[in-house]
């Protein structure tokens, strides 16, 4: 296999859509799903004499995103024009920066190595530019149709050096830059509504050679597997074809999903000149070393430093908290539990299995779920100190999931706070030995391993009230 | 008062009658329009009018009667008819830059000098002809036909805004806003015989201003008397949100230079005092004979060359006699890299334009011309047939000097010589000089046809285009006339010395008197 004789090596264009309430240069608004040309002015539909001006949230959005990835902010960047005629772009120019970026240097772990160590991919440069709009071409038969509503709103774009060597290390980088980028709270980054998209540029060479080789540009991919998968393929067509005498050549290719095959593009981007210069209708962006200070002084805390903080606070596995930081939304809820019931194995153990299936049964985000972290606390302290018994617990919290009450008011509508009275209890005991004469006999004369079936039976009985711990010491002095 | 000698009327006389309830607005209108009809301001005359409606114009007129009745606050320009130039954006007029890709182009939203002369009181009348996209020194580049000069119908009125310049000269309006971006508001004012400005980059906002070269585009005031200009820009000016480039510096009450005084101090209470006065009072007549005791004036050698028209060299040094006989020293300086100027500006601003004027490619709006054959060849026929040769030749020009491999040799090169034309006129204002005098062009208004070479024309500009590069403000006056042709001189001051240009245009107009037109 021609695939061993080469190395992937890879490096990734990630464009994401900031999450400001209005464009980077306009105050247009920047939401998803209008229709179409309704969040569009004169500054995004490029009218004779509209102007430019900076969005002050972008900068914000886009420093803490750099300052997350460990780049370095620039104090002093430069917007450009990056000059280019297509009809979704309305001004002839996309505003960009080019060789005066918000932020280079920085990078993102991966992952371990076979010895251990940290697998790091460096990022280039991170810097601020505006989306175009969209063309729709098959929409109306013959005519391509252009939606200006995604015109001019923010993106930052992070340049990876060619770290990458594998297709499912270009995945692992992916996923953790998106997590990232989330702890930061900066975009959506989601790929199916466009607000994270990934290019990808590839070569293959001999190992152990330095020289890079001629690469390919891989676009259009709309997942992270469809990016593994576009890479493994591209991978797959550069080493036969140096297999076979051929040679890359240097152009863009579009990722078919559906046959999983790359095709050159038709507009031969490689072939551009897009004509950079500084754009004369904004002031350089001076960022005060004061504010970048302050900035990153109340960066929100990123998801290595929680899953650290989390195992240690609340006693969980390194494998556990994988899975709680997942998304910052569900470490957030997940700690609330921990540190309001003091009990981080049962809100793990609550989190992970009836939460997150009640979450996505029903559609709903964690924003959105009735049941308040407080009160999942205090439904967990109601179990622990003996009050309802796990089983009516779980009957409980679905009752909360419907209707977003308490745990104890749910508990005692439903009369499902335990009982621990002796002679009620004795009383459920007589009646199930009475119903079920045959086990009765047999526990009666000496078979203990029936004692579970029969607590059971009383638990049932009691709809889930009787304390089990009581149920099975007065069936032991029966058996007795 | 009245209207009956409208021609003479000066912007300030206007608003003050206005004000008094003496002359009504519409009145002015009517006459605003009756003397672009007895002049033939239209296009198979002078050709300097494009877009008018007089209807709308005198209804506005009535509308503006009910506030005057109500004692409402009308505004420093209080009924003033002004003109516009074609590539301003306004409401109600078409805004084409005299060019055939924006025919029938309707602005929906208005630039914010038009806004602020509205909210002034103004009312704008006309837009005027231009070369196209402002480019060109003649405004023989309108698709629209050349403007006419007043003063010799044979001539050119100068350009880019000849149109705005001659409306002034005719008698139009009092008032009239142009463009620059290498002297196109300053080379026409001399032309015309009238006074024109371009305020410090910054000062003004260029919102709604369609962009030639953005890094140099600047709106400016054509003035039948340096008053009537201060008027203008002082309504004009000030920061604006929308436009990023625009200064927050105060804005002085530029008509007090008239007094012949140095310029305010921001902290001076005095200052604050006349401010609260700005709206009603007509400012009184500059002191005669008006002084410029301690006014340094710089006399640039690079300014006047051995070429320079003999007759525009005597107008220069009756001017400059004037301004000693006020009290000034004059005294030689060098600008030494502005010989320069002209190479630098057609690189940088044609680059700009390249850019700028992507935005015409027949998708949104303006002139579409498809042949059916797909995008690419939809773009080269709009673009083809809209832009005029002029346009297409700067187009060209400046998407090769922004080309890979040329940009660090040219785009790069210029910046860096800009930067040196700007240290140059630093350290001469440093040195001690207040102002600096030049002529306004080489020499005056030439026939029209009579220059087909596009470097010859560009050299109309020598004198001008280093105060866009510098972005310093820059003012031209009558300073008298060679046979019937008008000729100018430029006054040039420090970034956002205004107050002190203004001082020196007055002390000059009062200190020539009819001379400045004979």
């Amino acid at each position: 296999m021609s695939r061993e004789r080469y190395e992937m090596v890879v490096g990734l264009e990630v464009h994401v859509q900031l999450k400001t309430r209005t464009k980077a240069f306009c105050g247009c608004s920047a939401d998803f799903g209008a229709p179409p040309n309704v969040n569009t002015c004169p500054v995004c539909l490029a009218l004779p004499g509209a102007l430019p001006v900076l969005n002050g949230h972008a900068v914000e959005l886009a420093t803490r995103a750099a300052l997350g990835l460990g780049c370095k902010i620039d104090p002093v960047s430069i917007f450009a024009r990056k000059n280019y005629f297509y009809p979704d772009l309305p001004k002839g120019y996309q505003i960009s920066q080019f060789d005066q970026p918000l932020a280079t240097g920085g990078s993102v772990v991966i992952g371990k190595d076979g010895q251990g160590n940290d697998i790091r991919v460096r990022i280039t440069r991170l810097h601020m530019e505006e989306d175009a709009g969209k063309s729709i071409h098959d929409r109306y038969p013959g005519v391509t149709a252009i939606d200006l509503n995604r015109s001019g709103v923010p993106l930052i774009e992070i340049v990876s050096e060619p770290d990458i060597r594998t297709a499912s290390d270009a995945g692992a980088y992916l996923r953790t830059l998106k997590q990232i980028l989330q702890y930061l709270d900066v975009s959506d980054v989601s790929m199916e509504e466009g607000s994270l998209r990934v290019d990808a540029n590839i070569s293959v060479r001999p190992p152990g050679q330095n020289k890079l080789g001629t690469k390919t540009e891989v676009k259009n991919m709309n997942s992270f597997s469809g990016v593994e998968k576009a890479l493994e393929s591209e991978f797959a067509r550069q080493c036969a074809l140096i297999d076979a005498g051929g040679k890359v050549e240097q152009q863009t290719l579009l990722w078919d999903g559906a046959r999983e095959t790359v095709r050159p593009s038709r507009s031969k981007e490689g072939s551009h000149d897009y004509r950079y210069f500084p754009e004369p209708d904004l002031l350089p962006l001076t960022l005060d070393h004061k504010w970048i200070h302050e900035t990153r002084a109340h960066l929100p805390e990123l998801p290595d430093a929680r899953k650290k903080r989390l195992v240690e606070e609340h006693g969980i596995s390194t494998t556990e908290v994988e899975q709680l930081t997942a998304a910052p939304a569900l470490a957030d809820y997940f700690e609330a539990v921990a540190r309001a019931s003091r009990d981080g194995k049962a809100a793990y153990n609550w989190v992970m299995g009836e939460v997150m299936v009640a979450v996505r049964s029903s559609d709903k985000d964690f924003d959105n779920f009735k049941v308040r972290p407080a009160d999942l606390a205090q439904l967990l302290n109601l179990v622990r100190d003996g009050t309802i018994s796990h089983t009516a617990a779980k009957r409980v919290f679905a009752r909360m999931v419907e209707t977003g009450h308490q745990a104890a008011q749910v508990a005692a509508d439903e009369g499902l706070l335990q009982v621990g009275d002796e002679s009620a209890i004795a009383t459920w005991v007589d009646e199930v030995l009475a119903e079920h004469p045959e086990e009765a006999k047999r526990y009666l004369s000496g078979e203990k391993k029936l004692q579970g079936v029969l607590v059971g039976f009383v638990m049932k009985k009691s709809k889930g009230r009787a304390d089990p711990k009581r149920v099975n010491q007065l069936l032991s002095g029966r058996g007795g | 008062m009245s209207v009956e000698n409208f021609v003479e009327l000066s912007a300030t006389a206007i608003a003050a009658s206005v004000r008094a309830g003496e002359i009504s607005p519409a009145d002015v209108i009517r006459a605003s329009f009756a003397r672009a009809k007895d002049i033939g301001a239209g296009a198979d005359e002078l050709n300097i009018i494009l877009y008018a409606d007089e209807k709308a114009s005198i209804e506005e007129a009535e509308e503006m009667q009910a506030r005057v009745n109500s004692a409402a606050d009308l505004g420093i320009l209080a009924g003033v008819p002004v003109a516009i130039k074609d590539n301003i954006a306004s409401l109600g007029l078409p805004t084409t830059c005299a060019s055939r890709i924006l025919k029938g182009y309707v602005s929906p939203f208005e630039a914010t000098v038009v806004s602020k002369l509205r909210a002034n009181g103004a009312m704008i009348v006309a837009k005027t002809n231009m070369d196209e996209f402002a480019m060109g020194s003649s405004t023989e580049n309108s698709a629209y036909g050349p403007t006419r000069n007043p003063l010799d119908v044979r001539c050119v009125a100068g350009g880019s805004s000849g149109g705005s310049a001659a409306a002034v000269a005719a008698g139009i309006t009092p008032i009239a806003l142009g463009s620059e971006t290498g002297g196109s508001v300053r080379q026409p004012a001399a032309f015309c015989g009238v006074v024109g400005l371009k305020p410090t980059y910054g000062r003004v906002s260029r919102y709604g201003l369609v962009a030639f070269a953005s890094s140099l585009d600047q709106v400016g005031v054509v003035g039948r008397s340096v008053d009537d200009a201060a008027l203008g820009l002082e309504a004009i000016a000030g920061f604006d949100k929308m436009d990023s480039t625009s200064s927050d510096a105060k804005v002085p009450i530029y008509r007090l230079a008239a007094l012949g005084k140095p310029a305010p101090v921001a902290e001076n209470p005095d200052t604050e005092a006349m401010r609260i006065g700005r709206s009603p009072v007509p400012l009184p007549p500059p002191p005669s004979p008006t002084t410029l005791a301690g006014v340094v004036i710089g006399k640039p050698i690079e300014y006047f060359p051995d070429t320079l028209d003999q007759s525009t060299r005597e107008l220069c040094e009756r001017a400059l006699d004037r301004f000693r006989s006020m009290g000034a020293t004059i005294r030689d300086v060098s600008l030494p890299r502005s010989p320069l100027a002209i190479p630098v500006y057609y690189i940088l601003a044609p680059a700009e334009a390249s850019s700028n004027l992507a935005r015409f490619d027949g998708v949104r709006y303006g002139l579409r011309v498809d042949p059916g054959k797909g995008l690419k060849a939809m773009y080269e026929a709009t673009r083809s047939e809209g832009f005029g040769p002029e346009v297409t030749r700067r187009i060209l020009l400046g998407t090769y000097v922004l080309s890979a491999g040329y940009y660090d040799a040219y785009y790069r090169k210029a910046q860096a010589v800009r930067t040196l034309i700007s240290e140059d006129f630093r350290s001469v204002f440093a040195s001690g000089v207040h102002a600096i005098f030049t002529p306004t062009t080489p020499t005056p208004a030439f026939p029209i046809g009579a220059i087909s070479d596009p470097y010859e024309m560009y050299l109309n500009d020598i004198f001008t285009v280093t105060a866009n590069l510098a972005g310093v403000p820059a003012i031209s006056v009558p300073i008298g006339r060679v046979r019937h042709l008008p000729v100018g001189g430029q006054i040039i001051t420090a970034h956002f010395d205004e107050y002190t240009m203004f001082r020196v245009a007055y002390a000059l107009e009062a200190g020539l008197g009819r001379e400045a037109h004979q």
